[in-house]
């Protein structure tokens, strides 16, 4: 069968201008329209960097996206992930044509809905009823779709008994549900979402995932999806891009797309710690599996994972608390050195190396490792590295992922007939 | 099937902007939103305040009353048989009008840079729920001027209505398109140079001394007639002197002026609108 293409990317590319907006605009201004009057190409528009962070570059001028292409199909959901500067938000905006792109074109053959936020223009002063109407208008309905469905909006936001009371009364969670409930009966070809999910409690998470896969799958309609909730993508798009530094750089089935994210993540491994900062009285400066350059554990095997620790001074009463937590952060492991029985320790100034021993019996894929030390329950230095472990195991499932849970013990099945 | 041909897209988006696009399909499909911002803006206004929609009325009151001590006691400007209160009170409510949609229009993008910058709708629907909010204002304090004009009317003052009053209405949609094109061209120019921001507050406060607000136009022509024919090339002069002529019966109606006034109003209404376009679509870039 033919493909239904909803939407098409081509070759979208947008530029910034960086630093102040203010100095020196004008004489580029005048320069720009100086060209375009002679009907020559914008002067600005050729020079200009690869949008990365980290990089210092020699132009005031950045391509925030270059060269963007990609096509949706009716009914599919795309999940868009990358880092953070990687030129997915400004994506977004261009596909809710709140920003237009410095060349290139979108084509599509439905209505596109962006909920790039929240609750976008709700007034404090005015009632949550007040609030569901002036939302659902700026995000394109008419009064008459929501009269129609303001009890379900209501319903579906659960703030029922606070319909009638001002906007600025309600906690910041009832606030995301009210206006989630409003964008949620949009009824757009093409729905446009980021990362809207990332407020609110797990069970209103729950329901707003399930409610998007229920706008996707009945509703057959079209959703683009950016957000750094690998389990809410995982579980809600069909179809993923990989963006770095403003390009598109794999693209391909939601599952491939989430393992090419988390490689490239991997290659600065090295366990050491980039952001140390020199007025701290004691850091941490690396951690390591074993007593070596590893990263890896076996889900089977207990193995020593050891963090190396700078102090400037003597400390007493110290412990040590170390947090696992996997890619949803979910936190797998806690544990403290005080634990079964161990007690509080001093260290003296100098470099020391802590080790826990534990076993980490959970499916494969990457964990956060985040440690603190305290001092007289006072935090000595907290570090989070940017260097995941990775949990391997040879366990052979049946399930797909999606079933398999978050442990990852062996198990085994027999059966009796009753007598 | 048909739809899944190459070339029948519904819409694109691209980075060339048509020279000039009022979608008025596209600002109907929105009249709701239209509504809701007027609802909006008239109802929170003034919440949590006291004296709630007074204010409405104390600001052009308190104007007048200073006017006529300053400019008619002071100075001695003549109102003719019309009582100086009410000649000031008409030209500082119709003024009024201008610089509310003025002031509330040159801001569009800047103040609502939160909303544009997360989701898209015909941008002009802003800056004229802005016009239409105004007007109600405009309407409190019109009927403000009215109960004025029946108290002097019954304490004996030589009052008489002008038949072309009829022509008001269109007076003050004149005058809301003015400030509206306007503001549209500041509030885009606001965007990239926060100058006009500083501009237009003693910019409107020295343009009311040349728009014969609260002397005749007559009377700059004869005490001033070197520099008078700066209030002849105003549009809004002979706006405040025709409204004036039309509720009191003081001073004249030009024609000439008026089709002057109507003329530029639409071109600044056009280029406005022009300008607006262009930015809208990549203001966000640069607010």
């Amino acid at each position: 069968m033919e493909k239904d293409i909803i939407l098409k990317a081509e070759n979208i590319s947008k530029q910034y201008r960086l630093g102040q907006v203010g100095t020196g605009t004008l004489s580029h201004d005048l320069n720009r329209w100086w060209h375009q009057i002679r009907g020559k190409e914008n002067p600005y528009l050729k020079i200009g960097d690869v949008n990365d962070r980290s990089t210092k570059g020699t132009s005031d001028y950045v391509w925030a996206l270059q060269d963007i292409n990609f096509e949706v199909e009716r009914g599919e959901v795309l999940g868009i992930i990358g880092k953070n500067g990687a030129g997915k938000s400004t994506l977004l905006k261009i596909l809710s044509k709140v920003t237009a792109p410095t060349t290139g074109s979108i084509k599509s053959r439905g209505r596109i809905a962006s909920l790039l936020e929240v609750g976008t223009g709700f007034h404090g002063e005015m009632t949550g009823r007040e609030n569901i109407y002036l939302n659902g208008a700026i995000l394109g309905m008419t009064k008459k779709e929501i009269t129609s469905k303001l009890d379900e909006i209501i319903e579906f936001s659960g703030c029922e008994r606070y319909i009638d009371t001002p906007v600025k009364r309600y906690s910041s969670g009832m606030t995301v549900r009210l206006a989630f409930a409003v964008a949620a009966f949009l009824e757009p070809e093409i729905l446009v979402i980021d990362e809207v999910l990332a407020v609110g409690d797990a069970e209103f998470q729950k329901k707003a995932i399930g409610k998007m896969q229920d706008i996707s799958r009945e509703g057959g309609r079209t959703v683009l999806f950016v957000s750094h909730n690998m389990a809410a993508v995982k579980q809600l798009c069909t179809k993923g891009i990989v963006m770095e530094n403003g390009r598109v750089v794999f693209e391909g089935s939601i599952d491939a797309v989430i393992d090419e994210y988390f490689n490239e993540d991997q290659l600065a491994n090295d366990g050491k710690r980039t952001d140390i900062s020199n007025d701290s009285v004691g850091f941490f400066t690396r951690w390591f599996i074993r007593d070596s350059n590893l990263f890896s554990i076996s889900s089977d095997v207990k193995e020593n994972i050891c963090f190396e620790f700078t102090s400037n001074e003597d400390f007493t009463n110290c412990e040590l608390g170390l947090v696992i937590r996997n890619f949803e952060g979910k936190i797998m492991l806690g544990c403290n050195s005080r634990d079964y029985e161990g007690d509080y320790f001093d260290i003296k100034k100098g470099n020391h190396v802590f080790k826990f021993e534990l076993i980490l019996p959970v499916i494969d894929g990457k964990y956060e490792i985040d440690i603190a030390l305290v001092s007289n329950n006072t935090i000595i230095d907290q570090w989070a590295s940017e260097t995941n472990l990775i949990v391997k195991n040879k366990f052979e499932s049946v399930l797909d992922r999606k079933w398999r849970g978050e442990l990852n013990l062996k198990t085994s099945f027999s059966y009796d007939e009753l007598p | 099937m048909d739809s899944k041909n190459t070339n029948d897209w519904l819409f694109e988006i691209t980075p060339k902007n048509k020279f000039f696009s009022l979608n008025l399909r596209e600002v109907w499909q929105y009249r709701d939103l239209l509504l809701l911002f007027v609802k909006r803006d008239v109802i929170t206004v003034y919440k949590q305040t006291v004296l709630g929609p007074l204010w409405y009325l104390i600001q052009p009151l308190f104007t007048s009353v200073t006017f006529t001590i300053i400019f008619n006691n002071v100075a001695g400007i003549d109102t003719g048989s019309v009582p100086p209160f009410l000649f000031n009170l008409a030209g500082i409510t119709v003024w009024n009008y201008f610089t509310a949609c003025l002031n509330g229009t040159s801001d569009t993008f800047k103040a609502n840079a939160a909303i544009f910058g997360k989701v898209y709708f015909p941008r002009i629907i802003t800056p004229l729920s802005v016009v239409i909010s105004t007007l109600i204002k405009f309407g409190i304090q019109f009927l403000i001027f009215i109960i004025f004009y029946i108290y002097y009317y019954f304490s004996g003052a030589n009052l008489s209505i002008n038949s072309s009053i009829l022509f008001f209405p269109i007076l003050i949609v004149i005058m809301g398109i003015f400030g509206l094109g306007l503001g549209m061209l500041i509030s885009s120019m606001v965007t990239k140079y926060r100058d006009f921001s500083n501009l237009i507050g003693f910019g409107i406060q020295l343009l009311m001394y040349l728009s014969a607000v609260m002397y005749p136009m007559e009377l700059i022509k004869e005490k001033i007639p070197k520099y008078g024919w700066i209030v002849d090339y105003n549009p809004l002069a002979y706006v405040i002197e025709t409204s004036r002529y039309m509720l009191l019966n003081v001073g004249n109606i030009s024609i000439l002026g008026l089709a002057y006034t109507f003329g530029v109003t639409i071109m600044i209404f056009f280029i406005g609108l022009l300008v607006f376009n262009k930015t809208e679509k990549s203001f966000i870039d640069t607010v």
